[in-house]
């Protein structure tokens, strides 16, 4: 049966044209070429047959149905968000993105302030996380022993499984005020000549959320390098250090250039990761709509203020704003993620078994 | 690049000592947030968190039991909705779908995957709670498949790949129908990494709270029924640690714990499924 085995690879029998029914009823499957559909039967056996095609028929039209309504509950909710801002975006057109009124009595929406909060704040996680995750997927891919860096994958994949909530209430309750009397103070005293580091110690603040951040998505980040560095073939490696390259020189030269794009990638999913970030930094942000310098100083981010407000608007414009707010993170969020899985799929895509 | 620099070594030791440095500094938060969460979870936990509404702001004790009722209940709910969805989601992707069709639909369930859950949330209140006129435990329940399905379906669809095709003729070739052997066969063989992956699904929706804030909104009572607003743990957690009460920040950190146990529990079960058979 080989020759049959050769056209029918796994889990493709159905792709060509062919049905269970006429495999099971020709008697001389070897004979078959490519393009060759059975339709006689050449034995007797017909049992079943009807009912056969018919159970299959189904069984496929609803996994069908069912795999296909994932791509209707993006579309349903890409419609309904663009629908349900249509008023806002009416009303205060590009307005809505330059200007810093957020006024529900009188009815004025405008989001910069948030839209400043949440890119700062996840710009700057992104810088300092980024290389803390390198450096830690290096560590476990190439430094530690294999138990060694198994054991700290894991831990940190269990910092990524702790929900949000968690991490915004130690950030609330410990950190921010360990901030406020300790490091603050400390940055004011140092740098305050810096326009970063002005103002007065607050705790919750433009750096609380930063910190919150890094700790949240480090864990992202060295995951998916450490998928990426292990898809680098061996031979990449062993090349250099024929020819005579350090360890390091090995990474930097072998290493990191052919996972470049995949580091990108999981630092672009990262990036996507802190925009839509909501609780832990609604908590510890401080909630103000301001634009300021100083990272000392509490600010608001677009998942916050939708968190927030979302539950008690006080008309149908509010919520409309805070539906466009929605409609702006979800613009910004999709292009990150495609461009980011496009980023990852460049690199793993030759590795078996190997999913980000 | 050239191997001239006469401080390669020292270089390639320095470089080193950053790396191992950066593994500290990343670990050693999530040392620090354990511990807090142990030592304040651990000396606010007692018996009537397990049993206990919330009290009233000004009166000491209580506990979440309506919170984690409430979890309880729309994660069955969700998963209800979600798991169908995912798991036979995926039995379309590799046992029917030909590769064009397939990919359209992995990339929108990546897609889906990365939008955030607030926005989920959203989209639940526009089209739940609006028509029905209050917020509901369905409504939560329903976000919370939303997030649910994409995982659901990527790691059902790994786990499917791994199944031998010879299993798959085998059975045909005794005359089951496609169908059956997809059910009885395929799924089966692949019954314990699909546990992991819907574990793994449950441990991510039972920490979300985002998109609960205004579907399930949370209940300071009982809720007796589902189109009711409901009380869950992460929002009481939520709610407790923003409020100015020292009885409550204990109550949120105890639920805190509680969270983290769950979280481990369903995570450490899913390596367990996760360990078992590989088809080599």
């Amino acid at each position: 049966m080989d020759g049959a085995r050769a056209f029918f690879p796994p889990g493709q029998l159905l792709r060509k044209g062919y049905t269970v029914n006429d495999l099971e009823t020709c008697e001389r499957v070897e004979t078959l070429t490519e393009g060759t559909v059975v339709k006689e039967s050449s034995s007797g056996r017909t049992r079943n047959n009807g009912a056969h095609s018919q159970g299959d028929f189904i069984f496929r039209g609803v996994t069908f149905l069912l795999a296909a309504s994932i791509i209707l509950i993006l579309i349903l909710m890409g419609w309904e968000m663009v629908r349900e801002s249509l008023p806002a975006i009416r009303k205060f057109g590009w307005r809505f993105i330059s200007g810093r009124e957020w006024d529900a009595v009188q009815g004025e929406f405008a989001a910069l302030p948030y839209i400043y909060g949440s890119v700062v704040s996840s710009i700057l996680a992104i810088l300092l996380a980024t290389p803390l995750s390198i450096g830690t997927a290096l560590f476990v891919t190439e430094i530690a022993p294999s138990r060694l860096g198994n054991m700290v994958a894991a831990l940190v994949e269990l910092l990524a499984a702790i929900p949000s909530v968690i991490y915004g209430l130690w950030g609330v309750l410990v950190m921010a005020p360990w901030l406020q009397q300790t490091v603050q103070p400390f940055l004011i005293n140092k740098f305050g000549f810096l326009p970063f580091f002005q103002g007065a110690p607050y705790g919750v603040s433009m750096l609380a959320a930063v910190f919150i951040l890094v700790i949240m998505i480090v864990p992202i980040i060295t995951s998916i390098t450490k998928e990426v560095l292990l898809a680098v073939p061996g031979s990449q490696k062993e090349a250099a250090y024929a020819l005579g390259a350090t360890r390091w020189e090995m990474m930097r030269v072998a290493l990191l250039p052919y996972a470049r794009s995949g580091i990108l990638g999981a630092v672009i999913l990262g990036l996507g990761r802190a925009i839509g970030e909501t609780m832990a930094v609604t908590m510890v942000i401080g909630n103000t709509p301001q634009i300021s310098l100083s990272l000392l100083s509490p600010a608001y981010t677009m998942p916050s203020v939708i968190a927030n407000e979302f539950a008690e608007t006080t008309s149908k414009l509010h919520s409309s704003a805070l539906m466009e707010i929605g409609l702006i993170l979800l613009v910004i969020t999709l292009l990150i993620n495609v461009m980011a899985r496009l980023l990852i799929w460049s690199v793993t895509r030759g590795r078996t078994g190997g999913h980000a | 690049m050239t191997f001239s620099s006469p401080f390669r070594s020292v270089k390639n030791l320095l470089m080193t000592l950053l790396m191992v440095a950066a593994t500290i500094a990343v670990l050693t938060p999530l040392g620090i947030i354990f511990l807090h969460i142990l030592k304040m979870g651990a000396s606010s936990l007692s018996l009537d968190f397990f049993t206990q509404i919330p009290k009233p702001t000004g009166e000491t004790g209580g506990g979440m039991a309506n919170g984690l009722f409430g979890s309880a209940v729309m994660i069955v709910m969700a998963g209800c909705i979600g798991l169908p969805v995912g798991v036979l989601g995926a039995v379309y992707l590799t046992e029917f779908g030909g590769s064009r069709r397939a990919t359209i639909i992995r990339f929108s369930a990546d897609v889906l995957a990365g939008i955030p859950s607030i926005i989920t949330g959203m989209v639940a209140y526009t089209l739940l709670v609006v028509p029905m006129k209050g917020f509901s435990a369905l409504a939560g329940a329903v976000s919370l498949a939303l997030i649910m399905i994409p995982i659901v379906l990527r790691t059902t669809e790994e786990q499917l790949k791994l199944v031998p095709g010879t299993l798959r003729e085998a059975s045909l070739a005794l005359g089951v129908p496609l169908w059956r052997t997809t059910l009885k066969v395929t799924l089966a063989s692949a019954r314990t990494g699909i546990i992991t992956g819907v574990l793994l699904a449950i441990a991510r929706i039972a920490g979300e709270t985002a998109p609960l804030l205004f579907t399930a909104l949370g209940n300071q009572f009982w809720s007796r029924k589902l189109t009711e607003p409901m009380a869950a743990l992460p929002l009481q957690i939520f709610n407790f640690a923003i409020a100015p009460y020292e009885d409550w920040h204990r109550l949120a950190w105890a639920g805190a714990l509680v969270l983290v146990g769950i979280m481990f529990t369903l995570n450490l079960a899913a390596r367990y499924f996760g360990r078992q058979k590989r088809y080599s």
